[in-house]
């Protein structure tokens, strides 16, 4: 068992492994979130949106450039996202939790068959932006693809560009306003319905741009929603339902405790990591490692 | 008379199981009743699921795992031989008590096996412990939470079935024994046996609506409405809400595991697709369709769903269909299929579209 | 009251609907009626997709000639996305309502095995696509398998591995029960070859990122090379994070690899990987006189002409195996199930597109180890491995 000894450049390798993935999870998490804020709704297909920009890229990439392609996949799932937003959420009049969760639900079951359907059950992946397959960048002797740093790059962007939004410009704050206090922001005159349909347009956009980011590394096919949902799901939870920055730091956790526990654990059981860390948080910190409890409290599950 | 009026349906049920029966039989077309019995076992997960949906108001979407830790378990122990360790002290000892059943398999080998009463009680009690256990911290949790700990908790017995070689892995198991309930009275798939498996599964059933009418029309049901209705007040007026949400969470569990159990024996096998989350989101489906709280209504959604999925009817598109009857009824009809009255959802959806868009409607 | 009435209206009407939705049995007496439990959609879909293409292709070029001596088929496919208790019910349905002739697939082995006993209760032939070895051995005598054995597969690898001075290997395998069956046969045969297996882990068939566990692998330097057993697309990241790692060892996948396009998501990381699979990928480089070449180069054609979005894969090759060999043994002996199934055992010498036939009693795959060929990929094609 010499070789499970940690040299600087496992460690390296890991840590971009761990890092790469959590911010994908991030993504996802913050999707969970925009929505959340402002419906209370934890939007089970969001998956599904990450899913899509990925796919419809690749089939945009026959008819134009790459980068066209991509801007170009990321606005249809920002409509579709909307469209859902219209057509299954807007003129329900305040639904059960149970309700949207199984609406939610069915949602996610649809566009994964409407894309088995469409695509077929191949895997297909976007080319590399950089380089190809076998390209690599040296970073302290470890070798890293360079579509990692895109990943990382785009993801931490988005993260960037979605906090000044939230804190600089007007819609953004009214958006949180929504968020804090429905009522008080409809009596301000702050048109709430088309806040959650935005919401619903951001968390796909962010979603379809990850999507689009990761297909040459992860490859896309149309069954890979749920799987993302449940660690973005977890990261949400980890970080504290709601709170975007805290899920970045959350999705990275996640992601560098799943990149490590290869070294100690057999591959078989990665997976089972996230969702027992998703069960003993729901069992004893249900507001998150970095929410408060009292917060928490004020808000209704 | 109340009493009356509650069991009339069961007497109701029992004609038309009688009566399908017969009718098969004089149209020969017996074949239908394959998967009648098998959609009856999945009904009987979908019932206790109701209960705890419907009367106690609490999601679950982990019940597959209940119904895999049944159906694995029976099937584990009633087919992996145990003569290799035969003598071993307990197989000795099991064995002289009669748990041990020695039989022969397809191809002549000999085999030491777990008697299918003994496996059965073993594996519906693990079901019953452990939906006990993880039910205390659970149950705590609401709304997404509670949907998402159910969701885990699916998640992680789907993944130990996949990748236990107890359990068989991917391939799942097969070679299942036929069940002898009594003499003469076995749970098996062969083609023979098919009128008394059909018989048996829809005793199993009737047994449990009757089980489960008693309760919801008894003080624990009673306390369940109030749960759902308004648990803080319930608390206030003195009803142990949470042990009243354990209770009726492991009477689920059990529902889901003696069900898995019956119907690996029919099939005589299982595969991890039946842990699956699709499987669960498909139950919370049909008790939905059935409109949360009626029992009847699950029951009706449970065979007649379960029948046209497992004749193929809806072909690749069985998923999409789930989905599809998932949105619409949660959209139009949160009550369940059974409770629409057309004509007045016909008038709300007008009133509806008259609505000028972002103008509050009333429905 | 009313409730009740509503239920018995519902029950009744959806009855009636089942009804309307089977097909009407026993119209065209002539037919020869053949069903087919394949996993169109679900996780095993790459396998049932291509199958009930291939055999959907099949079905109607026979039709369009007249049919097998004048009889037209009519194929049923049901699709069971690889979850056994549907293939059961299918298996029922097939035997007792629509009284097939012959059943092809299932897809899985997972989903064969829990057939297995159900056909031989029924007598019914049946033509499994799936590949463990346990379907054939112990051999049942109505039950057939098209794909060829792992164990061939194995051993064509550790017979490259050896002649490549290769002794301490890595072994990587999906959680699918191909993956499964794989590293059981790895194992197994490997001190045949004097073969050392250093590491052996075993990842999740959805795995999107395997970079961590090649880092730790790559940290042993006494690794030679490493052999995948799984299906896509964990065998195509594999190979990227290998090569973008900078290891550079042999990498060996299983006959699971046998699509183009998995080679095309690979793009450059593909190349070089060595793999056996049947003669079906190289067949426009066979020679003239191989007694597949024909068969291999018309299914190809065929196939890619009517289903341009898709190529020609092996697996699509499973399910035309099994309709060849179910053909070839009507036209022999006519239509009698129990003469069929004696046919089939005793059918030889015909060419499949995973290799040729040779059933016999003790035998009900038919193939020698000689149906794989050593495969690798250049220039992002495949071609035939030379060392």
């Amino acid at each position: 068992m010499q070789y499970l000894r940690m040299t600087p450049e496992l460690f390296i390798q890991y840590l971009f492994a761990g890092i790469t993935y959590g911010i994908i999870y991030a993504i996802v998490a913050i999707g969970f979130n925009i929505i959340y804020n402002t419906t209370g709704i934890i939007n089970f297909a969001q998956g599904e949106f990450v899913m899509l920009g990925g796919m419809t890229a690749i089939t945009m990439t026959a008819f134009m450039p790459m980068p066209l392609a991509i801007a170009v996949a990321v606005l249809i799932t920002m409509v579709i996202g909307a469209l859902i937003e219209m057509v299954f959420i807007r003129w329900l009049e305040s639904p059960s939790v149970l309700r949207m969760i199984i609406i939610t639900i069915g949602i996610s079951i649809l566009a994964r068959e409407a894309a088995l359907h469409t695509w077929g059950e191949s895997v297909r992946a976007l080319p590399y932006f950089i380089g190809n397959e076998v390209t690599s960048v040296t970073i302290l002797g470890a070798k890293i693809s360079p579509q990692v740093l895109w990943v990382i790059g785009v993801c931490s962007l988005m993260v960037a560009g979605l906090s000044l939004f939230f804190k600089f410009t007007s819609l953004g704050r009214e958006m949180r306003a929504c968020a804090a206090n429905r009522r008080a922001a409809t009596l301000c005159g702050i048109n709430a319905k088309n806040m959650v349909t935005l919401s619903f347009v951001l968390s796909a956009g962010i979603g379809a741009v990850a999507g689009c980011v990761m297909s040459p590394i992860t490859y896309s096919d149309y069954e890979m929603g749920p799987n993302l949902a449940i660690k973005g799901f977890t990261v949400a939870i980890l970080g504290g339902l709601g709170n975007s920055l805290a899920a970045v730091a959350a999705g990275l956790l996640l992601g560098i405790i799943e990149a490590f526990s290869v070294s100690v654990l057999p591959l078989a059981f990665q997976d089972a990591i996230a969702t027992s860390i998703l069960l003993l948080i729901l069992f004893v910190r249900p507001h998150g490692l970095f929410g408060s409890s009292e917060a928490a409290g004020l808000k209704e599950f | 008379m109340d009493l009356w009026k509650r069991y009339i349906p069961v007497l109701f049920l029992l004609a038309l199981v009688v009566a399908v029966q017969l009718i098969t039989h004089f149209t020969e077309t017996s074949y239908y009743l394959t998967q009648l019995t098998m959609s009856a076992y999945y009904s009987v997960v979908v019932i206790g699921l109701c209960v705890l949906m419907g009367y106690g108001g609490q999601i679950s979407l982990g019940h597959a795992g209940f119904f895999a830790i049944g159906g694995y378990l029976a099937g584990a122990l009633t087919t992996h031989s145990l003569l290799p360790i035969k003598s071993h002290g307990l197989v000795a000892f099991l064995h002289k008590i009669g748990l041990l059943v020695a039989s022969k398999d397809l191809y002549g080998g000999d085999l030491l096996t777990v008697e299918p009463w003994a496996a059965c009680i073993v594996a519906v009690f693990t079901a019953g412990i452990i939906a006990l256990a993880i039910g205390g911290p659970v149950l705590k949790l609401k709304g997404h939470y509670l949907a998402m700990a159910t969701l885990g908790f699916g998640i992680i017995i789907f993944r130990i079935a996949l990748a236990s070689a107890y359990f068989g892995e991917a391939d799942g198991i097969s070679g299942v024994p036929s069940f002898k309930l009594l003499p003469g009275l076995e749970v098996s798939g062969s083609f023979g046996a098919r009128v008394l498996n059909y018989y048996i599964a829809w005793m199993v059933v009737i047994m449990g609506i009757i089980l489960l009418l008693n309760l919801i029309h008894s003080r624990v049901g009673r306390a369940l409405r109030s749960i759902h209705g308004a648990e803080e007040a319930a608390n206030a007026m003195g009803v142990n809400t949470a042990r009243y949400k354990l209770y009726i969470f492991v009477l689920s569990a059990v529902f889901a595991a003696l069900a898995g159990v019956l119907v690996t024996h029919y099939n005589g096998g299982i595969g991890p697709s039946e842990a699956g989350v699709m499987k669960s989101v498909r139950y919370v489906a049909i008790v939905a369709v059935g409109g949360m709280a009626n029992l009847w209504g699950a029951l009706i959604m449970g065979i007649v769903l379960n029948f046209l999925s497992l004749r193929g009817v809806f072909g690749s598109y069985d998923d999409a269909v789930f989905g599809v009857i998932l949105i619409v009824i949660m959209l139009f009809a949160p009550e369940g299929i059974l409770n629409i009255n057309p004509w007045q959802r016909l008038k709300s959806l007008f009133s509806l579209l008259a609505a000028k868009p972002g103008e509050n409607t009333t429905e | 009251m009313k409730r009740v009435l509503s239920s018995v209206v519902t029950v009744v009407i959806s009855f009636c609907l089942v009804a309307g939705f089977s097909p009407v049995s026993a119209a065209k007496a002539e037919n020869i009626k053949v069903g087919a439990i394949l996993a169109v959609t679900g996780g095993a879909s790459f396998l049932g997709g291509p199958e009930a293409r291939t055999l959907e292709m099949m079905v109607e070029a026979i039709n369009a000639k007249g049919g097998i001596n004048g009889n037209k088929i009519d194929l049923i496919i049901k699709d069971s996305g690889a979850n056994p208790e549907k293939a059961i019910s299918f298996t029922k349905q097939l035997i007792e309502e629509e009284k097939v002739f012959a059943i092809i697939g299932p897809s899985t082995s997972g989903e064969t095995m829990k057939i297995k006993n159900i056909v031989e209760e029924a007598k019914m032939i049946l033509l499994s696509c799936a590949a463990a070895e346990v379907i054939v051995n112990p051999v049942a005598k109505y039950v057939f398998k098209t794909p060829q054995k792992d164990s061939h597969a194995v051993q064509k690898i550790y017979g490259t591995m050896k002649d490549l001075g290769i002794s301490k290997i890595a072994v990587l395998t999906g959680n699918t029960g191909f993956g499964n069956a794989g590293k059981g046969q790895l194992e197994k045969i490997a001190p045949e070859f004097g073969i050392d297996i250093l590491a052996s882990e075993v990842y999740d068939k959805k795995a999107t990122d395997l970079s961590a566990v090649v880092a730790k692998l790559m940290a042993n330097k006494d690794i030679q090379a490493v052999v995948n057993w799984s299906i896509v697309p964990a065998q195509g990241i594999l190979a990227k994070n290998m090569r973008q790692a900078g290891w550079d060892v042999p990498l060996f996948q299983s006959h699971g690899f046998g699509n183009i396009k998995y080679v095309e998501v690979g793009g450059a990381a593909a190349e070089g990987i060595i793999f056996p699979a049947g003669r079906l990928l190289i067949a426009n480089s066979l020679p003239e006189d191989n007694p597949q070449k024909q068969l291999l180069v018309r299914y190809l054609i065929d196939y890619e002409t009517k289903y341009p979005e898709d190529k020609v894969s092996t697996f699509g090759g499973h399910a035309y195996d099994a309709l060849t060999i179910l053909v070839a043994a009507i036209e022999k002996v006519g239509l009698d199930k129990e003469k069929v199934r004696d046919a089939i055992e005793n059918l030889q010498g015909v060419a499949g597109t995973a290799g040729v036939f040779n059933f016999s009693p003790q035998d009900h795959n038919g193939l020698d180890i000689n149906s794989f060929e050593m495969l690798t990929v250049k220039d992002g094609k495949f071609a035939i491995y030379h060392k």
